[in-house]
């Protein structure tokens, strides 16, 4: 049943609509959520998928799955990442208020509509300028409790962040805060689909389901993921300025001080910058927009730690 | 006076841009510093710094600032988003100003505000003129943010007619006032009516407040006036918000500065094509007009006015 969460009037005869299509009804409840960044598209090949599935065999279903595939419909629909009307990033706009400006209010009825799910998965794309490798994104503060759900979610790899560096004015924050687990899974880039990536979470949405109760069929199994701190990531940041020219491939396995790509100046033909791994490990993060400033991400190493 | 690189930023495709500061008073002394433009509209902000820059320049040639003041202002440190038009970084559309206290092994935002809060840093006062995240006109102000460091006091000595106390949300957390504080600057932010648009008068109003607080301050011996009218002291909290229901063109008959009471018709929204009137925005108490919406165009559930009520 597809049900409006949020409508409002915007100025020129158009409603801002933020839906859910809610499959099933009582017991356990999963939310996945996903297309708050208006760029990063992956999660919606996963929400059209997973309905689909949940459509054609209700049978096995137990319980409730509430889909919002697009919590910033404005952004996706003008490929715009934060929120159009107000250039907010919607993802830092949490918990929100419901006396406060509409984009704050928005958030506040979003979590409002969220809060009390069994669990919650909020699915992201990176961005526009980085490739990931599917992966799950914890807080070290949840992480005993979010772990083992996320296990269940077929990725290749769960990063606990230190507590430090967690935004306190995200969804993910905001809900766990309030005692929904949400996990948040980063895969994939911006203003793409990688449908390998996609059912890939898939599997891991229905296994999670399988885990929780609330599907009955078989499921296949799923992979164990690597489980990382951050003391085992190792980043990489361009020093110059100009055009960055991979020397390696998303995914791959990297030794220490192998060359990842270059800095190039196209005018001078210089080469401005050889960036080179500080450890060896898996190459789970890697730059696709080749524009560079000073301070870059250019890649993410999993295995030794800076 | 002394005019310093404080920091270069690296562009590609363009020429590396510097970020520069302007010293006054006894070197080694850090008294005030003044942050201007870190958004790339923010015009009305980096010109405000360019007459404070005047301003002290004289008041340094006459001998005026304490023996104990230094002063540094920095009056705009995104000029790579400035010259193509972008609020935002350029290059991501980061906004600098969410990314405080910095990284300056990070992502260039964060390697920008690591160096601004760098040169920023172990100031006794901090001023950042910055600009509302709501699109509105708003009473000339001075915003602390309370952070348990605070000393709310102390804003009074702008002069500028109010002091608004915010409770930090999660999102403040990342700006620079709140990390100022934190590190010790007592900090305040100075919001006035214009941001892209030049407005002499209200940069006037925003010099003066600066030279005021100096001079209460003992940082400089310039005489000043007191304030007209004392300076209130509120907590953001006590403002009434008029919430729209309605979307359409908002067509306001009240201004900031107005003085309204329950029931005054504050603004009507009208539909865009045929101006039948869809809501009639009104006062919910006494007061004064604190806040307008700012673009003709208004959503529903958007911040049309906010009041601060009277007493």
């Amino acid at each position: 049943m597809i049900e409006n969460v949020v409508q409002l009037p915007l100025a020129v005869g158009e409603d801002l609509v933020i839906q859910k299509n809610r499959i099933g009804s009582g017991g356990k409840r999963l939310c996945v959520v996903t297309g708050t960044h208006g760029d990063e598209l992956e999660g919606q090949y996963v929400a059209w998928r997973l309905a689909g599935i949940l459509n054609e065999h209700p049978e096995h279903l137990q319980g409730t799955v509430d889909l919002y595939p697009a919590l910033n419909p404005l952004g996706i629909s003008t490929m715009t990442r934060g929120i159009p009307l107000c250039d907010l990033d919607m993802n830092r706009t949490f918990p929100g208020s419901e006396g406060g400006s509409m984009s704050e209010y928005v958030a506040a009825k979003l979590i409002q509509d969220l809060s009390g799910a069994d669990v919650c998965v909020d699915i992201h794309a990176s961005n526009v300028f980085l490739r990931e490798i599917p992966q799950v994104r914890i807080n070290e503060d949840t992480a005993q409790r979010l772990v083992p759900l996320a296990q269940r979610l077929n990725m290749d790899l769960i990063w606990i962040h230190g507590a430090a560096t967690v935004l306190e004015s995200t969804l993910a924050h905001s809900l766990n805060a309030l005692g929904t687990p949400t996990l948040v899974v980063e895969m994939g880039i911006g203003l793409r689909l990688t449908r390998t990536y996609g059912d890939q979470l898939l599997r891991g949405l229905l296994s999670l389901m399988a885990h929780l109760g609330m599907w009955t069929a078989p499921v296949m199994p799923v992979a164990p993921p690597l489980v990382s701190s951050d003391g085992s990531v190792s980043f990489v940041n361009a020093a110059r300025s100009g055009i960055f020219i991979p020397a390696v491939d998303h995914a791959a396995h990297v030794e220490r001080d192998q060359t990842l790509g270059v800095v190039a100046d196209p005018l001078t033909g210089e080469t401005l910058e050889t960036l080179k791994s500080p450890a060896s490990g898996l190459l789970f993060t890697l730059r696709e927009y080749p524009v560079v400033y000073e301070g870059s991400l250019i890649a993410r190493i999993l295995g030794g730690g800076l | 006076m002394r005019e310093e690189i404080l920091f270069q930023v690296d562009t590609p495709y363009r020429h590396a841009q510097p970020v520069k500061g302007w010293y006054f008073g006894t070197p080694g002394e850090k008294s005030l510093a003044v942050m201007g433009a870190l958004r790339g509209n923010e015009i009305q902000q980096m010109y405000i710094c360019a007459r404070l820059i005047r301003a002290l320049e004289k008041l340094e040639k006459d001998g005026l600032l304490a023996e104990d003041c230094g002063i540094l202002v920095v009056p705009c440190a995104n000029q790579v988003s400035m010259n193509v038009g972008r609020r935002f970084w350029a290059a991501d559309n980061t906004d600098i100003n969410r990314m405080f206290p910095g990284y300056d092994q990070g992502e260039s935002t964060q390697r920008i505000a690591a160096r601004v809060f760098d040169a920023l840093q172990g100031y006794r006062y901090g001023v950042h003129l910055t600009s509302f995240y709501l699109a509105g006109d708003l009473l000339p102000h001075v915003r602390i943010m309370e952070t348990g460091y605070q000393q709310g006091e102390e804003a009074l000595a702008f002069g500028l007619p109010y002091v608004l106390l915010r409770t930090p949300q999660p999102y403040d957390t990342t700006t620079l006032n709140y990390n100022w504080q934190i590190w010790e600057t007592q900090a305040f932010s100075l919001y006035t009516h214009e941001t892209e648009c030049i407005d002499p008068a209200d940069a006037r109003q925003a010099v003066d407040a600066i030279l005021r607080f100096l001079a209460v301050q003992g940082l400089s011996r310039q005489k000043v006036l007191a304030p007209a009218v004392p300076p209130v002291l509120f907590r953001e909290g006590e403002l009434h918000s008029v919430i729209s229901a309605a979307g359409g063109l908002l067509l306001p008959v009240r201004w900031p500065g107005d003085r309204v009471r329950p029931g005054d018709v504050l603004g009507e929204i009208v539909d865009p094509c045929t101006c039948t009137v869809l809501e009639t925005l009104r006062a919910d108490c006494s007061g004064q007009v604190f806040f307008l919406h700012h673009a003709q165009l208004i959503s529903g559930h958007e911040v049309a006015f906010r009041i601060l009520p009277e007493g």
